[in-house]
C-alpha cells in the first residue's frame, strides 16, 4: 500500500465517522438538505482550498487569499453599480486581475528568493488595501443575473438543495484533480514540492511552475470571490477575514503535507466538508458553543501534522 | 563610542524612514509635534503613538528573537487574546492584580512552551507548528471568557492599560522597559550571539556546544512571555477581555515591524531597537493616515508596499548582484543540509 | 575517443581544482576516476556535465569541442548523470520520474497509460521487475539507482556518468547494478564510474583514472594494477623514501590518559578502543567513508556510543553530545567547514571565541575586550589573513576559516583536539603552518587525533596510527613501525595486519 495515500485515508475515514457520530445523536442530519447545505455554504472556502492546495503541494503557502476574496466582492459590486457590464463581463475581467496578481506574486516569489509567506503577506495587504480604495462600505449587488443565479438548484431526492454554488465547487475540485494530478503542470508542482533542486535537475522550470502556481491560486480565489458575492449579494471589503486559515486548515485536514510535495485533491474537499460538519453540528446541538470549532480544527491539524511527521519518521529510517 | 556608531549605522534606515513619515504627516497635520500637559498627563499625538503600538512593539521583541533562529511566531496574536482572557478570568474570580499577572503570565509561558517543543524537540517547521496554536488559540480563549466580553472592575489592574506614570501612559513605560530590559539580556550576555548563531548555522552551532534546543524553546518562550504582556494591556486598556478581537492579525504586524527593522526573514542577526523602530513606523502610518483624513484602510497598500522595498533591497538575489563574493554561503543558507542521523 | 579532456583547468579562490586534466573516455569501457576527496573528480565531472564553467581547456564529444552550460545541455549533447544521492524525487512514481518532461499527451492531459508503457519500455533490459505506479521512495536504493540511470541513458544515451552509486548499496544490490552497468556497456556507451570502493572498481571497470590534488596523475588498464600500486598513487607522493618522524616518538604514559572502551555505533563504526594520552598525536588513516569520520563523530559524542565506556584519571567521562565532550575538555574540528564547522555571517572574532562562549554558559559572558584579545592573539599566532576580527568569517578563503576554527577550539585549551582534514582544500603555506601547530600545542601536553588521506603527512606528526577499513579499526603502527609503507599496506590488504588489531 501507498503510505504516502495514508494520510487521505485516515481523512475520508474521519469524515464518515464524524458524520456517523452526528446522524446516531441528531438523525435528522442524515438527509440531502444538510449535505445541500453543506456544499453551499462551504463553496467558497472549498473553491480556494483548491488553489491552495497546489500552492502547498509546491512547498508554498498563499496568505493573501482571503483577501482576494473581500476584493473580488467589492470589484464586482462596484463595477457592476457603476458600469452597465454584464456580470459575465465583469467575472472575466476579475479572473484576469487576480489570475495576474498572483504570478506577480509567484514572480517575486522566485526572483527575490523571499520566503513565500512574506512576499504573500505583503499580497494580503495589497489586496484588501485595493478593496478599500474601491469601497469601505458594503456595496449590495442587485442584478437580475445575480437573482437567477441564486435561483439555480437541482432538487436531489429528499428534499436538499444542489445549488449551483455547491455546483462550482464540486466543478472546481474535478478541474484541480486534473490540473494537479492529470498535467504536466501538476506533476511539476509535485516535483517542485518534492525538491526545487532536485526538479531543476530534471530539468523543471522552476521559476515558471512557481508563477504558474500562484496564478492558479490567484485564479481559484478570483472564483471564490465570485461565488461568496452570488453567496451573499454584496461586496465588502472587511469580509473573509482569515480565510487564508481555514483553507490552509482545511488542505492539512485533508490529508496533504504542508512542507509540499504529497497530496491529495480529493482529500481537500473532505476537509472543507469535515470543517463544515463541525459547524453543522455545532447548530443541531443548539448548547455548544461555537468556539469548540476552532478547538476541534487545532486538535485535528495536530494530529494531521503528527501523523505526517510521523510518517515521514518512517520513511527515513526505512 | 564605536559600539554606539555602529548601532546608529545599523538603524539608520529605520530612523531616516521614521522622520520621513512624521515630516509627511506633519505636511498634512501641522499640530504634530504639539504636546501638553492635561491633568499631570502628557497628551498628544506622539504620545499616542507611542501608547497605541504597544502590543505590535511588545509582540515584535519576542518575534525578532524567534526570527533570528530562522522561525516564525504565528501564534502571538492568539495568545495575546488567551492571555488577556485569563487575566481578565482571575480579576473576576477574585485573584487580585498579581494574581491575575501570574495567572497570564504562566498561561503565555505554556504557550511559548508549547510552540517551543513542537520546534525543536518534534522538529517540525516553525510556520506549521505556530499555526496550530494561532487556529485552536482564539478557541481557548473564548472558552475562557465563555464567548463574551469579560468586563471586570479592577482600578489596579485598568491602570497598566490607561494610567500614567509621571506623565507617561503606562503601556509606553512597558514597552519601553521591555525593550530596554529585553535588548540588555541579549547583549549584555552571550544570548544575543548565540542566538544569532544557531539562526545562520544550527549544526555547526550545536556542535561549537551551544545547547540549541533549550536556545530554541527559549526564544519561543520569550515570544510567549512578550505576547502575555501585550494581551495583559490590551485588557487593562478597554476594562475586559475580547476573545474575539484582542491581538487579531497583530501577529503580522509584528512580523512586519520585525521586517520593516531591517531583520532578515532568514534568520541571523538581529536588532531588537530597529524592530522596536519598525513597530514605531507602522504606528506612526496608522496614525498619520487617520489624521491626514484618508481612510484609514490605506495603510494596509502602504505597509504592502513598504514590504515589498525593503524585500527587493534584502533579496539574496540582489546582493549577489552587488557582492558576489556572498554567493557561497547564501547557497549554503538556501539549502540546510539534513542532520547527521539523517545524512548516513 | 567517445568523450575527452584537453588541458581542462578550473580554479576556485585559492585552490586550483582541476589542472591541464586530460582525460579519455572509449565507447564500451567503464572508466572509473579515482581520488580521495579535493582530488578533483567532482569538479571535473561538473565540468564536463554543464554545472561548472571551465576556465581553460577543450571537451570533445565525438572528438567536437561542446559547451554545455547546465546539465540539460550536457544531457541533450548525450552525457547523462546520476549522482550517489539520488538526483531524482522520491515523492513521485517510478513512471513519473522517469517520464517527468516528456509524459505522454493528449489534449494537454497526461495519458497514465501510455505513461507506464513508456516507463515500462524505459526500464526494459535493466533486469528489474516492479510496479512503476509505485512511488519511488517505497523502492529500494538500489532501484532508485537503476530507475535513474534508465531515465539518464533514455534522456542521453552515450555517456553515463555514475558519481558514487553504490555507497548505500549492500553487496546484492551491488552485483544488480553492476549487471546492469555491463550490460549498457555492451550496448556501447561509454561510462564514467566514481567509487571509493576499490574491489568494485576492480570488478567492473576497465580503465581507471587517478587524481590527485587537481592533477591527472594515471590512467591504466585496470588489469595492469593491483590493489597497493593503485592506493599509492590515490595517497602517497613519494613511497620510495619514508618520511622521517620529526616527533620525539616518546609520549607520555604515566598521566592522565583517557581510555575509550568498546566505543562504536552501530552501522557507522564497530566498536574500539583507544587511549589518548597527554601529549600524543594520534593519526587515523583509511580511505573516505572507511568509517574515519565516523570513529571521531563518536569520539566527540556528535554521534552518541551505543556501547562501552570512557574513563580518564577521574571517573568516568560523560560524552553524550557535543556539549559534554566540551565540557570534558574535547574539541573537534569536522571535516566539512561549510555546512558543520564556520557560521558564515559571523565575525572572526565571534567565530573564535563561539566554543569558549557556548561553555561558559550564556549568562557568563567573554568582555567584548577580552574577546578582541583573544581573537588578535589567534589571527597573529596562526597568521589568519583578514583585515580584522570583525570581517564576517564567510568572506574569508578556505585555508583562513580553517584556521579560524582551529583558534575556536584552542581558545577553550583542550585536553584532547580532534582535527578532521586539517589541511584539506588549502593551500601550501597554511597547510605546513597547521602542521607546525600541532607539534606547538602538543608540546604543551594536549592530545590530538589527526584524521588525514595524506600519509606522508601523518607520518610526519603522529606518535602512532591507527588504520581504519570497512568502519573497524584494524591496525595500530607504534614506533617504527610508522610509515607510510606499512599504512598503505593496511588500508588495502583485506587480510594482512589483522593481528595488529586494536
Amino acid at each position: 500500500m501507498n503510505v504516502h495515500a495514508l494520510p487521505l485515508y485516515a481523512t475520508i475515514l474521519i469524515f464518515l465517522l464524524a458524520y456517523a457520530i452526528c446522524i446516531v445523536q441528531f438523525p435528522a442530519m442524515l438527509s440531502t438538505r444538510v449535505i445541500g447545505n453543506l456544499l453551499t455554504d462551504n463553496a467558497f472556502l472549498g473553491i480556494v482550498a483548491v488553489g491552495m492546495t497546489v500552492v502547498i503541494i509546491s512547498g508554498g503557502i498563499d496568505l493573501s487569499v482571503g483577501s482576494v476574496i473581500a476584493f473580488s466582492g467589492v470589484f464586482i459590486a462596484v463595477l457592476l453599480r457603476d458600469t452597465g457590464l454584464h456580470p459575465a463581463a465583469v467575472f472575466a475581467l476579475l479572473l484576469v486581475v487576480t489570475t495576474a496578481f498572483g504570478a506577480a506574486m509567484g514572480g517575486m516569489i522566485h526572483v527575490l528568493a523571499m520566503p513565500p509567506f512574506i512576499v504573500t503577506l505583503a499580497g494580503m495587504f495589497l489586496a484588501r488595501g485595493a478593496g478599500y480604495m474601491l469601497s469601505i462600505d458594503s456595496v449590495p449587488i442587485d442584478h437580475p443575473a445575480y437573482e437567477a443565479m441564486q435561483r439555480a438548484y437541482y432538487v436531489m431526492p429528499g428534499g436538499g438543495r444542489l445549488t449551483l454554488l455547491g455546483v462550482v465547487m464540486l466543478l472546481s475540485v474535478g478541474i484541480g484533480m486534473i490540473v494537479l494530478h492529470r498535467t504536466r503542470f501538476g506533476t511539476n508542482t509535485y516535483a517542485l514540492g518534492g525538491g526545487e533542486a532536485t526538479a531543476r535537475l530534471m530539468g523543471v522550470a522552476v521559476g515558471r511552475t512557481t508563477m504558474m502556481v500562484y496564478a492558479f491560486s490567484g485564479f481559484m480565489a478570483g472564483l471564490a470571490g465570485i461565488a461568496f458575492s452570488v453567496y451573499t449579494s454584496a461586496g465588502y471589503p472587511l469580509a473573509t477575514v482569515g480565510v487564508e486559515l481555514n483553507a490552509i486548515a482545511a488542505v492539512v485536514i485533508g490529508g496533504t503535507l504542508l512542507a509540499g510535495g504529497s497530496g491529495y485533491m480529493f482529500g481537500t474537499l473532505i476537509g472543507v466538508l469535515t470543517m463544515g460538519l463541525i459547524q453543522t453540528y455545532i447548530v443541531f446541538d443548539g448548547s455548544l458553543s461555537s468556539w469548540w470549532t476552532k478547538i476541534v480544527i487545532g486538535a485535528l491539524l495536530l494530529l494531521f501534522i503528527m501523523l505526517q511527521k510521523g510518517l515521514l519518521r518512517l520513511r527515513v529510517s526505512a | 563610542m564605536t559600539a554606539a556608531r555602529k548601532l546608529l549605522r545599523r538603524i539608520a534606515p529605520q530612523l531616516i524612514t521614521l522622520v520621513a513619515v512624521i515630516l509627511l504627516v506633519s505636511l498634512y497635520y501641522p499640530d504634530f509635534y504639539k504636546v501638553v500637559l492635561v491633568n499631570d498627563r502628557l497628551v498628544g499625538i506622539p504620545i499616542d503613538v507611542l501608547k497605541r503600538c504597544a502590543p505590535v512593539a511588545l509582540l515584535a521583541i519576542g518575534m525578532t528573537l524567534v526570527i533570528a533562529t530562522r522561525g516564525i511566531d504565528l501564534s502571538v496574536g492568539t495568545v495575546m487574546a488567551i492571555c488577556g482572557a485569563a487575566a481578565a478570568w482571575s480579576i473576576d474570580q477574585g485573584y487580585g492584580l498579581w494574581g491575575a499577572l501570574a495567572i497570564a503570565g504562566a498561561a503565555g509561558l505554556v504557550c511559548g512552551v508549547w510552540n517551543g517543543i513542537l520546534v525543536a524537540v518534534l522538529g517540525i517547521q516553525p510556520i506549521v507548528a505556530t499555526l496550530i496554536l494561532m487556529v485552536a488559540g482564539r478557541g481557548i480563549a473564548q472558552l475562557i471568557t465563555n464567548g463574551t466580553i469579560l468586563t471586570f472592575d479592577s482600578d489596579a489592574f485598568s491602570y497598566l492599560g490607561s494610567g500614567t506614570l509621571i506623565g507617561v501612559p503606562v503601556p509606553t513605560v512597558i514597552w519601553i522597559l521591555t525593550g530596554i530590559a529585553v535588548g540588555l539580556l541579549v547583549r549584555r550576555t552571550a544570548l544575543g550571539l548565540l542566538i544569532e548563531a544557531i539562526g545562520v548555522n544550527l549544526r555547526a552551532s550545536t556542535l561549537a556546544g551551544i545547547n540549541s534546543k533549550v536556545l530554541l524553546i527559549a526564544v519561543y518562550v520569550a515570544s510567549g512571555l512578550c505576547a502575555a504582556m501585550a494581551g495583559i494591556i490590551a485588557t487593562a486598556d478597554i476594562r475586559g477581555a475580547d476573545a474575539n478581537n484582542a491581538g487579531l492579525w497583530l501577529e503580522l504586524d509584528a512580523i512586519l515591524a520585525v521586517v520593516i527593522g531591517g531583520n532578515s526573514p532568514l534568520g541571523g542577526r538581529f536588532s531588537i531597537v530597529a524592530s522596536l523602530l519598525g513597530a514605531l513606523i507602522i504606528q506612526t502610518i496608522n496614525t498619520g493616515i487617520l489624521l491626514a483624513g484618508f481612510p484609514s484602510e490605506f495603510n494596509l497598500v502602504i505597509k504592502a508596499v513598504l514590504v515589498i522595498v525593503i524585500l527587493v533591497l534584502q533579496s539574496p538575489r540582489l546582493m549577489l548582484l552587488q557582492d558576489p563574493v556572498h554567493l557561497p554561503f547564501l547557497r549554503k543558507r538556501a539549502a540546510p543540509t539534513p542532520p547527521a542521523e539523517v545524512r548516513k | 575517443m567517445l568523450l575527452s579532456t584537453r588541458d581542462l583547468t578550473k580554479t576556485f579562490p585559492g585552490t586550483k581544482a582541476l589542472d591541464a586534466v586530460n582525460f579519455d573516455l572509449k565507447a564500451g569501457e567503464v572508466h572509473a576516476l579515482l581520488g580521495e576527496n579535493g582530488a578533483g573528480k567532482s569538479t571535473l565531472v561538473k565540468c564536463l556535465t554543464g554545472a561548472y564553467r571551465r576556465d581553460s581547456g577543450d571537451i570533445l564529444f565525438d572528438g567536437r569541442p561542446v559547451f554545455p552550460q547546465s546539465t540539460l545541455e550536457a544531457q541533450a549533447i548525450g552525457i547523462g548523470t546520476v549522482y550517489q544521492e539520488v538526483n531524482l524525487l522520491p515523492n513521485l512514481t517510478v513512471a513519473e520520474n522517469l517520464t517527468l518532461g516528456h509524459q505522454p499527451r493528449r489534449f494537454g492531459m497526461i495519458r497514465p497509460r501510455a505513461m507506464q508503457a513508456l516507463a515500462e519500455e524505459m526500464l526494459q533490459g535493466y533486469g528489474i521487475d516492479i510496479d512503476v505506479r509505485r512511488q519511488l521512495d517505497s523502492c529500494s536504493v538500489a532501484v532508485q539507482q537503476i530507475v535513474a540511470i534508465a531515465r539518464a541513458v533514455h534522456l542521453s544515451g552515450r555517456v553515463l556518468i555514475l558519481d558514487e552509486p553504490t555507497a548505500s548499496l549492500d553487496a546484492r544490490e551491488v552485483a544488480m547494478l553492476f549487471d546492469v552497468v555491463r550490460g549498457l556497456r555492451d550496448r556501447g556507451l561509454g561510462i564514467i564510474f566514481i567509487s571509493h570502493f576499490l574491489d568494485q572498481v576492480f570488478e567492473i571497470s576497465d580503465r581507471l583514472t587517478v587524481l590527485r590534488n587537481g592533477r591527472h596523475i594515471a590512467t591504466h588498464p585496470v588489469a595492469d594494477l593491483d590493489r597497493m600500486q593503485l592506493i599509492t598513487a590515490m595517497l602517497s607522493h613519494e613511497l620510495q623514501h619514508t618520511t622521517s618522524h620529526r616527533l620525539q616518538r616518546s609520549a607520555d604514559t604515566s598521566g592522565d590518559a583517557i581510555r575509550f572502551t568498546g566505543v562504536g555505533r552501530r552501522g557507522r563504526i564497530a566498536p574500539f578502543d583507544l587511549t589518548v594520552r597527554p601529549g600524543e598525536v594520534i593519526g587515523m588513516a583509511g580511505l573516505l567513508r572507511s568509517g574515519r569520520t565516523e570513529s571521531a563523530e563518536v569520539l566527540f559524542g556528535a554521534v552518541s556510543s551505543d556501547s562501552g565506556t570512557v574513563t580518564d584519571a577521574r571517573g568516568a567521562v560523560d560524552l553524550h553530545n557535543p556539549r559534554s565532550a566540551i565540557a570534558a575538555g574535547f574539541g573537534f574540528a569536522p571535516e566539512d567547514r561549510k555546512t558543520d564547522g564556520i557560521v558564515a555571517e559571523l565575525t572572526v572574532r565571534e567565530n573564535i571565541i563561539l566554543a569558549l562562549q557556548a561553555r561558559q554558559g550564556w549568562a557568563r559572558p567573554i568582555r567584548y575586550a577580552e574577546q578582541l584579545r583573544i581573537a588578535d592573539d589567534y589571527i597573529a599566532r596562526l597568521d589568519i589573513r583578514t583585515p580584522d576580527a570583525e570581517k564576517p568569517v564567510g568572506l574569508l578563503s578556505g585555508g583562513n576559516q580553517q584556521k579560524v576554527i582551529l583558534a575556536r577550539w584552542l581558545a577553550t585549551h583542550p585536553r584532547f583536539l580532534i582535527l578532521d582534514e586539517p589541511t584539506r582544500g588549502i593551500d601550501i603555506g597554511a597547510h605546513a603552518e597547521i602542521l607546525r601547530l600541532i607539534e606547538e600545542v602538543v608540546a604543551r601536553g594536549m592530545s590530538i587525533l589527526v584524521i588525514s588521506s595524506e600519509l606522508d603527512e601523518l607520518v610526519a606528526v603522529s606518535h602512532r596510527v591507527i588504520v581504519v577499513r570497512d568502519r573497524t579499526h584494524v591496525a595500530e603502527l607504534t614506533g617504527a613501525d610508522v610509515d607510510s609503507d606499512r599504512i598503505l599496506r593496511a588500508i588495502a590488504d583485506p587480510h594482512a595486519s589483522a593481528e595488529v588489531a586494536a
